[in-house]
């Protein structure tokens, strides 16, 4: 079974207080980086994925025995339309993203809505390690060991009501900042949903790191979304806006191309793309493609969700 | 004459020299299959392009010499196609036959992009000075295959793309052009370019 999963390893002890002046000072330091990419050094288009690494990471706390995908390769093949939509693209024009300071808008069916920042919405969450596997829609994937936290623990901080059904995000819409959104390739800002019971899902996490390090700009710092069992582009990137909402939320993919793109978008290797089969993926930096497992491999874990429900028609 | 042919084919073949110079530096990217399949696929779109060019600009006076490199050309976008389509068959799908022939039974584009590929191998294999022949005022109308080709290619591209039509629409515009011109000359001499 490569799948390990501690539970006992949750929300424990709080981030120490050290922690937070380092996140600060790398803030800072990111922020100084992207001041001297818009004066025009830019460094090779490979900026953010210096490192900046993270401290106080709960090492392993979810594990997987598969080779983990290079960093290279992880930061510099990436979709993110926002900053191109070339894989090359994002890691070229990551830097005129600010990250600091960052601010997002908690809303809708909670009882205690309102705009954190960063540092605020991060406070109480212990940063874990957790190595997923990373489906796209596109037939390849990766092996990403991410740094983040459970979703579901954000969310129960801001007390979602009776009525909250679905939860709502949306990234960062600012086409100074990311230069793709100035053509309407999608419909913009990018949206995404997930139902509130996979949002509280133990594997659901908002992610702030990989590979030790704060994520760099292309792969959707400061915030993103990380569902494994999901196509990748659900894992919406640079979030600055989590509603909680009775209806099911409008999401990007779908609205551009519903036949194509599902609400759901559940790994699952029996239903084909319009154009392209599921049954199989490239993992990147190996020859022969590899069988893809229905719910990405972690249909232990949530398969349950689906019980009963028809996964050709909610696709 | 023969010389100057040989030169075209050399010519023609530094994209491959560097993709495989690509290959060799490891310097393909994360995904060096999609990579390889891509590059091949543009060239051989570019290689149709610049075939399509040659007619038109032979028109213009003292150019008329370009039609010895016509066929080069088309051979060399028809090299292409073969490695981007040898690319899908052993990179992407190591002979799985069984998935390739639903790829190609299911996926439109897939059905689209083979159909171009046949279109283009008669006039691969009658590129020879022998068929020239053998064919006389035949071969001239057997070459216009290329015209359906091109444009299938093109509606190939678009279909593969997911969200961002920028690249296809750019081909389809320089494509539209080129037959159209074709299509300017017809209606004005009555009677198609040769
Ligand atoms: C059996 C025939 C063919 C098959 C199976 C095939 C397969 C493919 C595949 C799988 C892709 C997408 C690659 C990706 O998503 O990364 C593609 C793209 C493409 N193909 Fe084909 N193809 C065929 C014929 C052709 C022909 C004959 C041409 C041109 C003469 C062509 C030109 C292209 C172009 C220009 C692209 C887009 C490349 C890009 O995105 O830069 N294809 N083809």
């Amino acid at each position: 079974m490569p799948f390990r999963w501690n539970p006992e390893l949750q929300s424990q002890d709080i981030t120490p207080e050290s922690w937070f002046r380092e996140r600060r000072r790398l803030l800072q330091g990111a922020a100084v980086v992207g001041a001297g990419v818009l004066l025009g050094v830019e460094p090779f288009g490979e900026v953010t994925a210096k490192s900046e690494p993270l401290s106080d990471v709960r090492p392993g706390v979810v594990t997987l025995d598969e080779a983990q995908t290079p960093f290279k390769d992880a930061t510099g093949y990436c979709n993110f339309y926002e900053l191109g939509s070339g894989k090359e693209d994002p890691s070229r024009h990551g830097g005129k993203l600010v990250t600091d300071p960052w601010s997002v808008l908690i809303d809708g069916e909670v009882a205690r809505p309102g705009s954190v920042s960063l540092e605020e919405l991060l406070k109480p969450h212990p940063l874990e390690e957790r190595v997923y596997r990373m489906r796209c829609v596109e037939a390849w994937s990766m092996v990403i060991p991410w740094v983040g936290f459970p979703l579901g623990d954000l969310l129960k901080r801001f007390e979602p009501t009776p009525k909250a059904r679905y939860v709502a995000f949306e990234t960062l819409h600012d086409p100074k900042q990311l230069p793709g959104q100035s053509r309407n390739v999608l419909q913009w800002p990018y949206r995404e949903g997930l139902r509130l019971d996979e949002a509280m899902h133990p594997l659901t996490i908002l992610a702030v790191g990989m590979y030790g390090q704060r994520l760099p700009n292309q792969n959707g710092a400061p915030l993103r979304l990380v569902v494994p069992w999901k196509y990748g582009f659900k894992g919406i990137k640079s979030i600055v806006r989590i509603t909680l909402t009775e209806q099911q939320p409008v999401t990007s993919w779908n609205l551009q191309a519903p036949e194509e793109y599902g609400f759901f978008a559940n790994v699952n290797p029996e239903v084909p793309h319009p154009r392209w089969e599921q049954s199989s993926e490239r993992r990147l930096g190996e020859f022969r493609r590899r069988e893809t497992l229905p719910f990405n491999g972690y249909a232990a874990q949530v398969a349950s969700l689906y019980a009963g429900m028809d996964l050709a028609r909610y696709f | 004459m023969a010389r100057v042919r040989r030169w075209v084919w050399l010519v023609s073949l530094i994209p491959l020299a560097w993709l495989a110079w690509g290959a060799w530096q490891g310097g393909l990217g994360a995904n060096p299959v999609e990579r390889v399949i891509r590059f091949c696929g543009d060239w051989a779109l570019w290689g149709l392009l610049l075939t399509l060019t040659v007619t038109p600009l032979r028109r213009i006076p003292g150019w008329s010499g370009l039609i010895r490199y016509r066929r080069m050309l088309g051979l060399s976008a028809f090299f292409y196609a073969v490695l981007h389509v040898t690319g899908y068959v052993v990179l992407d799908h190591f002979f799985a036959w069984q998935t390739i022939l639903k790829d190609i039974l299911k996926r439109p584009y897939i059905t689209i992009g083979l159909t171009a590929f046949l279109l283009l191998v008669p006039l691969a294999i009658t590129s020879t000075r022998g068929w020239i022949r053998r064919l006389g005022s035949a071969w001239q109308k057997l070459h216009r295959l290329i015209y359906p080709a091109s444009v299938l290619v093109v509606i190939h591209y678009f279909m593969m793309v997911k969200a961002d039509y920028r690249a296809p629409l750019v081909h389809a515009g320089i494509l539209g052009v080129l037959l159209g011109w074709r299509v300017g000359w017809w209606l004005w001499h009555r009677q198609p370019v040769g």
